[in-house]
């Protein structure tokens, strides 16, 4: 795997950044890192995006939502779906990660403590309400392909889990 | 067809995450449990968006119009190559489960290999679907161990299922015309070398889970050619149902 760097013209990441992903509308596709190169040849764009999951119906509702909002930029694009190199939760930006946060689904942990959550039980996902570590895994498989679902066992608090990919 | 073996290899593989998709797919709403039923459509939506990746392909190589849709609807059930063992029936939550299992391992370890591929788009599926499929792996064996270090009955359910489905395995290893020519081009996976270590693993989960590795050697086959269980007929009818009505409908 080699070109993890996106590849975004200047001119384009303000509008880029005003469209959100239809599931977790708080981020920003750019945020969620789904976004692989955007490119301006002669007064057309070419964008590039890979999807988080093979079947996230969330796709081509992303597609359709970034050439409308290129339009309304004054610009033509076209959309062509990649899948190399494969998106990790690694591209999901700080701010991107703080977002999650915020709305209310924990954001990734790493690869190894995302295994020990989902496989041995530890309790170290972060409440999204209250902070407490006494969390627990209620099922491996969420509201959409890309989280889990977790309880806090302090504040009874049901929340989702953005689940490591890598 | 110009690249008629790749063609087919590529339906080869993409037929297993079709079947087993819409299968899952079949839990949805009926479930023993909200979480399970979640779990089940999030593994069936998975296995049909990586076959809609291998169908585009396989479209394109086709190159005579058919669309990613028309393969995957309009087929007949002597066209479709899946195994067998993924077109057995949801009998039951051990069954359902059991199977996931049997299929998960064997899944993962083949695209590991076809990460390999000289084929570059075929690499890149391998690459995305492998992530997505060690989570089914860990959730199916997961709950083979719990059925089966559980209650009597869920492990009489489990023991009983995966003797059954215990004859559909050795179908994995065995390789079609197609997967012979892919394997000489360095696009394929020799899916024989995979034989030894999938017994290995799925031994090592059955005893954990405390449940007896089936001594069986006798083994069914023809999915790979087209010859199916009865069991197809009635899946396709309900898949393709829609197209078969309405030719042609859209969303």
């Amino acid at each position: 795997m080699t070109s993890t760097e996106q590849n975004i013209d200047k001119r384009l990441l303000s509008i880029l950044e005003q469209v959100s992903d239809p599931e977790i509308p708080v981020l920003s596709i750019m945020d969620m890192g789904v976004v692989r190169s955007a490119i301006l040849i002669d007064g057309k764009v070419k964008v590039e995006i890979t999807p988080t999951y093979s079947g996230c119906p969330a796709m081509d509702v992303i597609g359709d939502d970034i050439k409308k909002a290129l339009k309304d930029s004054g610009y033509e694009s076209e959309i062509d779906l990649i899948l190399h190199p494969a998106w990790t939760t690694d591209w999901i930006t700080p701010r991107g990660r703080k977002a999650l946060e915020d709305y209310g689904i924990a954001a990734p942990l790493d690869a190894e403590a995302d295994k020990d959550v989902l496989l041995n039980g530890k309790r170290i996902v972060k409440c999204t309400n209250c902070g407490s570590k006494n969390t627990r895994l209620v099922s491996q498989f969420g509201s959409t392909a890309c989280k889990a679902q977790f309880q806090c066992d302090d504040c009874q608090e049901p929340f989702d889990y953005f689940k490591c990919l890598k | 067809m110009k690249n008629e073996n790749l063609y087919n290899y590529i339906l080869g593989i993409a037929d297993n995450s079709l079947i087993l998709g819409q299968r899952m797919g079949e839990l949805c709403g009926h479930g023993p449990s909200l979480e399970t039923d979640i779990a089940c459509t999030n593994i069936s939506l998975d296995l049909f968006g990586q076959v809609r990746s291998y169908f585009q392909y396989a479209s394109k190589i086709a190159g005579d119009g058919r669309t990613e849709d028309d393969i995957a609807m309009l087929r007949k059930e002597r066209e479709y190559k899946n195994v067998l063992l993924v077109e057995q029936p949801n009998t039951d939550f051990a069954y359902t489960l059991g199977r996931q299992f049997l299929f998960d391992v064997y899944h993962l370890a083949f695209l590991k290999e076809l990460q390999k591929s000289t084929d570059l788009t075929l690499s890149a599926i391998a690459n995305k679907c492998v992530k997505e499929v060690s989570y089914h792996e860990r959730f199916s064996s997961d709950w083979v161990k719990r059925l089966g270090d559980g209650t009597s009955e869920s492990k009489e359910k489990m023991q009983e299922a995966i003797n059954d489905l215990w004859t559909y395995t050795d179908e994995f290893f065995h390789q079609t015309d197609a997967d012979k020519a892919m394997v000489v081009e360095g696009i394929g996976v020799d899916v024989t070398k995979l034989k030894d270590s999938y017994y290995k693993e799925v031994s090592q989960v059955l005893e954990e889970a405390t449940i007896q590795v089936p001594e069986s050697k006798y083994f069914q086959k023809g999915g790979k050619q087209g010859i199916h269980t009865e069991h197809l007929g009635y899946l396709l009818s309900d898949l393709q149902y829609m197209q078969r009505t309405y030719p042609n409908m859209e969303w």
